[in-house]
């Protein structure tokens, strides 16, 4: 039962991470690489900021302020430069990944002894008078973790809602038309470069949220938190897209929140099973590939058959 | 004398330039709209009139000149800013709208192309309403699929919404290019014909091109010939005139002989002097 409490954490902290890359994918139709830089450094502001005392709602939005700059950096570089996107991404989380040292001061930093939004959460579920531990489907759970899922859930569920009305709004139907079709974007005297900035500045700015609870979460930040964020995101968003499938905005942020619980899920289930943690990140993208490829081999499969089909019919 | 909604002062855009390839694509036009007049620009392949309808809508930089709108000077605003006075119906109907967009999504940022676009929903119930009626004075029941994406509709039902979202706020100047060209001959009637009531009722500033010599002698108040960057025919009150399709392919076929003439003559110094 705690191994699910904290799947699920982790699943909806990385929920976030689900939506800012749900935002640069399916929006824009981009690979956003900027991702792992600016996890990385959401990890690293909120990390030193707690560090020296910052109250944990400054320093986590502090990390959301640095992940949009950052977002932001990327889309500059390419509307402005027309530097291909990937390489825009990359060249922005590189250059992040020694921002994120300088600002930790070292590879990894521990929280163990600051005030963070999880310490203030599990404070406020004991002074509710929630007692140690409450049994739940026959088995002893942690307030304190309940506390902290509850936190990470309505964070997840809040800003999916607040992301699911903006792109309700003309802003946000403007960014997607310009993500859709620039050229009909420009035609309607939409800035097309602005939106692509600003769409990039919010998805990261997410991403960077993301980073700084997951810190807050485990109680320490490491430097290479942020390797692999691009690739974790889409498999998030695909498992998303395979349960609630893409025919409203509404559907899809949903499933890119639950997609996110479900694969942390899924994960736990290998993990317990027998999956070393180290081999993760490999399977994670073997996952994702195997997303992109199976329907063509599926396509591949019935074509023929229909073919035949026709030419005996 | 009222000031032109249109003007344009020696606009010239050379492509390859300072190469062997240079190739004029504009040759310093003049040019002046009057407010609520029709005029159509006719040439041959190449000869510059998608270049004109691009160098006025700002997505082709010129080399030389400057674009004048309603007596403001344009020529240094981009195409998205000159698109809060100026709307544009393309070739293809799939540029002018986006797809995975609903028609009323679609249709409710052409309402707001000329002001900022915040945080309001873009379909609250009034607008949704308006944007409902707006289709429905189509006549093409498209008021009951608002909220089809617009890229599951044919070609000529997204050409029908492009034309209504270029002209449901009025601007200062409606460009068409080629508009009905990649439209099957019923669809492409049918946009004609949206488009000669959208434009009496508004009395829009229009300038379209086209192949059709058909369509120019029936839309237009004046048709503008261009041939090798240059406006080499300037024909005013076409309707008065009347002036037909027979008198316009004259025209097209007297360019055809000099070019030839030219050519020729060019083939017959290269022989004595190489």
């Amino acid at each position: 039962m705690n191994l699910v409490i904290g799947a699920v954490t982790i699943g909806f902290i990385l929920a976030l991470l689900g939506l800012g890359v749900f935002l640069s994918y399916r929006v824009y139709h981009l690979v956003d690489l900027t991702a792992d830089g600016s996890f990385g450094i959401g990890v690293a502001v909120a990390a030193a900021l707690l560090v020296h005392g910052a109250p944990p709602l400054v320093a986590t939005g502090a990390a959301v302020a640095a992940g949009a700059l950052a977002g932001a950096i990327t889309g500059f570089l390419h509307t402005r430069f027309q530097v291909n996107p990937l390489l825009a991404g990359v060249l922005t989380s590189t250059a992040l990944y020694s921002v994120s040292l300088f600002v930790m001061g070292s590879g990894s930093l521990s929280l163990a002894s600051s005030r963070t939004l999880v310490t203030q959460a599990q404070r406020l579920a004991a002074a509710v008078g929630l007692p140690e531990t409450v049994t739940l489907l026959g088995t002893d759970v942690q307030s304190s973790s309940l506390a902290t899922l509850v936190l990470m859930a309505l964070l997840a569920a809040g800003f999916a809602l607040a992301l699911a009305r903006f792109l309700g709004t003309d802003l946000g139907t403007a960014m997607r038309a310009a993500g859709n079709n620039p050229q009909m974007a420009r035609a309607v005297a939409i800035d097309v470069e602005g939106m692509v900035v600003l769409g990039l500045g919010v998805s990261n700015g997410l991403i960077g949220l993301s980073g700084a609870l997951i810190a807050q979460y485990q109680g320490f930040a490491n430097i290479t938190m942020g390797v692999g964020a691009i690739v974790t995101g889409l498999a998030n968003l695909m498992v998303g897209e395979t349960l609630f499938g893409k025919r409203s905005i509404g559907r899809w942020i949903t499933g890119a929140v639950l997609g996110a619980v479900v694969f942390r899920l899924l994960v736990a289930a290998a993990i317990r099973a027998g999956l070393n943690a180290d081999a993760l990140k490999l399977v994670t993208a073997v996952f994702v590939l195997a997303v992109l490829i199976v329907p063509q081999w599926g396509a591949r499969l019935r074509a023929p058959r229909s073919a035949g089909a026709r030419a005996h019919g | 004398m009222a000031e032109a909604a249109l003007r344009l002062e020696g606009i010239s855009h050379v492509f390859h330039r300072g190469t062997p390839g240079e190739v004029r694509a504009l040759d310093g036009v003049d040019l002046s709209l009057e407010a609520g007049s029709f005029t159509v620009v006719l040439g041959t392949n190449g000869s510059g009139k998608s270049s004109l309808l691009n160098a006025v809508a700002g997505s082709l930089a010129l080399t030389s000149g400057r674009v004048f709108l309603d007596a403001d000077d344009v020529t240094d605003w981009s195409e998205q800013r000159r698109a809060r006075r100026i709307s544009r119906v393309f070739q293809n109907p799939f540029t002018g709208t986006a797809a995975d967009l609903s028609v009323a999504e679609n249709l409710a940022l052409a309402a707001g192309r000329a002001g900022r676009r915040g945080l309001r929903r873009t379909l609250g119930r009034e607008r949704r309403a308006a944007v409902r009626e707006q289709v429905a004075r189509l006549g093409l029941g498209l008021e009951d699929r608002l909220d089809t994406p617009i890229g599951l509709l044919s070609g000529g039902q997204r050409q029908a919404l492009t034309l209504l979202m270029a002209t449901m706020v009025k601007p200062s100047l409606l460009l068409l290019d080629e508009h009905t060209a990649a439209l099957d001959p019923r669809s492409a009637e049918q946009v004609i014909r949206l488009t000669q009531a959208a434009v009496s009722r508004g009395a829009l500033t229009t300038l379209m091109v086209t192949h059709s010599l058909g369509q120019a002698v029936a839309l237009g108040d004046r048709v503008l010939v261009m041939h090798r960057g240059r406006v080499v025919h300037d024909l005013g009150d076409v309707r008065r005139r009347r002036i037909s399709e027979a008198d316009l392919l004259q025209l097209f076929d007297r360019l055809r002989w000099a070019d030839r003439l030219d050519s020729s003559a060019a083939e017959m110094l290269r022989r004595a002097y190489i």
